[in-house]
């Protein structure tokens, strides 16, 4: 017997626009409930909604980084809703005619291989607000949340497991990101998986397809990984028990338990899935020209995983350090100006990696915001690399360019940090070194186990009379020179 | 001929629409959906091969809005019609099987 898992996805991501879909509410995050509500949102008689036009343009965005199809026409559609988190009843969204369709996304799997996984649409919608279930036998409703602009993605069922799923999840993470259209936090809702999941059985030369189960209340990459490889082995138990095959209407929606790592059946009404779409009266259509189209075309940004490649392929970084470059556009952004400045690439992304993302990270903000100068760092490689300032010397002058905003070069001379490499001034200390170390000078002569541990300490010495600013590599030479 | 509505398929789309409907009322709207079928039914009599579809029937686009912040109604007012509220929240009756928010 064998089987292949298959798995489409269903993403909702929210856009990070100022204002909701069709009304001016803030979207914001953790506000007072209840606190961002208009009579649109609230789904008042009489209200008229109106669109987003910045909504549009970052889901069009989106569908072209997708590599969609963007039809010149698209217009809005009525799904009938029965939750009170939309007290319209309903929710606008798109039926027919989405913004974008048959597109593709490349996602990176181990080894630097990547593999294309198919998108079938992506359409705009909005958000519904939120119900909450713990306060007793009652549920509250919180409308902040109602008419946020959400983007729905639909993916071929080309994925095979769940590491896949979570590697596309964490890349179309990146380029929401990247194009500046969400903040794509799980935790906070901002992006939301539903996986589609059965499996093709090979038995005895015969076929079998598992009944599809979708799997709700993943809130992290982890969660969604673990569900698919969890429904999996279920599928397989169930069927080797059961053989239960799929048919029409045996669909079923499991939610995710995140304490126990369990997916447990979800009752649902027999008419749920009835929408009953109908043309939205209340919107009109959105005609979308050529020019209109490429000025949206024109916020479109070389992406991620293009980027990560190419750091691996031309500049020879590590898979690694290409992805936590890459895992920001403004850290990318940084290194690619920086490089552009004349930094040796290998140099610029140490300085970045270690020293950048570690002040970052203590100010709690990006790189970018740093207030640095990608030219500053370019010539700081540049002193490294010639050796003019020690590779440890670049840590203290790094924090002071974050400090001062200094050009380089006056903060290498203020820190006085220029490495000490001119032999002849270095052979005097070396002399000095020797002198005050008799004993040290005789176990380096006269050989043996001590000798090495010796040379080192003599080296030592001089470093610390030079402040650190010895070139270690001349001391060595030096020493070699006097003591054989 | 389009097929006449049935008592069956009415008492469907009033489930669907969490309407609650007596008999009476059944057996009326009944009626009425399919005067109301065989009326648009009056379309097939045109040829319709080489009209576009109609997705709205005001003769424009792109109505749009800039994305510019404006004031909401508050938490008071916002919660002034609520039949029911818990502090800053309507408060409705349990919700069972969540379909969509959460
Ligand atoms: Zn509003």
């Amino acid at each position: 017997m064998e089987y292949k898992v298959i798995v489409g996805l269903e993403i909702h991501v929210q856009l990070c626009t100022r204002t909701k879909m069709f009304c001016g509410c803030a979207v914001e995050f953790g506000q007072e409930p209840n606190s961002r509500v208009c009579p649109v949102c609230l789904g008042m008689p009489g209200v008229l909604p109106v669109m987003n036009k910045q909504a549009f343009e970052y889901a069009v965005l989106v569908g072209l980084a997708l590599n969609c199809e963007i039809p010149g026409f698209t217009k809005w559609d009525r799904k009938s809703y029965y939750y009170p988190d939309l007290p319209k009843n309903y929710q606008i969204s798109q039926y027919d005619l989405p913004l974008s369709r048959n597109g593709f996304i490349e996602i990176p799997l181990k080894s630097g291989r990547s593999k294309r996984i198919r998108i079938i649409r992506a359409h705009l919608e909005e958000d519904a607000g939120k119900n909450l279930h713990s306060a007793g036998n009652y549920s509250q409703v919180d409308l902040n949340r109602t008419g946020t602009p959400l983007l729905e993605i639909v993916t071929e069922p080309d994925l095979n497991n769940g590491v896949e799923a979570r590697a596309l999840g964490v890349e179309l993470q990146r380029i929401v990101r990247f194009l500046g259209v969400s903040e794509g936090d799980m935790q906070k809702g901002q992006m939301r998986f539903e996986p589609n999941i059965n499996l093709v059985i090979s038995r005895d030369g015969r076929e079998y397809r598992t009944p599809i189960v979708e799997i709700k209340n993943l809130n992290s990459f982890r969660a969604l990984e673990r569900s698919i490889d969890y429904e999996e082995q279920r599928q397989l138990a169930e069927f080797l028990e059961s053989g239960k095959v799929i048919e029409m209407g045996n669909k079923t929606t499991r939610g995710w338990d995140d304490q126990r790592e369990v997916t447990v059946l979800q009752r649902e009404k027999e008419e749920a899935h009835d929408y009953r779409y109908f043309p939205e009266p209340d919107l009109v259509p959105v005609e979308l020209d050529k020019r209109w189209l490429e000025e949206i075309r024109s916020g479109l940004c070389e992406l991620p995983i293009t980027r990560q490649m190419r750091y691996v392929n031309e500049y020879k970084l590590s898979d690694y350090d290409a992805g936590v470059l890459t895992s920001e556009r403004a850290i990318s952004d940084f290194f690619d100006e920086a490089v552009k400045a004349g930094g040796d690439p290998k140099r610029v992304c140490n300085l970045l990696t270690q020293e950048g993302l570690r002040i970052a990270k203590e100010r709690g903000s990006s790189i970018a915001e740093l207030g640095i100068k990608a030219e500053n760092v370019a010539k700081l490689a540049g002193l490294v690399e010639s050796g003019t300032v020690s590779a440890s010397a670049s840590a203290p002058i790094f924090m002071q360019m974050v400090e001062t905003n200094k050009d380089t070069w006056s903060i290498v001379n203020e820190l006085n940090l220029i490495q000490k490499s001119d032999a002849g001034e270095l052979e005097a200390i070396v002399e000095q070194a020797l002198a005050d170390n008799p004993d040290a000078v005789k176990d380096v002569t006269s050989g043996g186990k001590k000798s090495k541990k010796a040379r080192g300490f003599l080296l030592g010495q001089v470093m610390q009379k030079t402040k650190g600013q010895a070139n270690p590599k001349v001391v060595s030479e030096i020493l070699t020179k006097k003591l054989g | 001929m389009a097929e006449r509505i049935d008592e069956e398929q009415v008492r469907k789309v009033a489930r669907l629409s969490r309407l609650e409907l007596t008999e009476g009322e059944v057996e009326e709207f009944t009626g009425q959906l399919s005067a109301i079928l065989e009326y648009v039914e009056k379309m097939n009599e045109l040829e319709t091969d080489r009209v576009e579809p109609l997705a709205h029937c005001l003769p424009i686009s792109n109505v749009l809005r800039e994305d510019v912040v404006k004031e909401s109604l508050g938490t008071e007012k916002t919660l002034a019609n609520a039949p029911q509220r818990d502090e800053d929240f309507f408060k409705v009756p349990k919700i069972l099987d969540d379909s969509f928010g959460a």
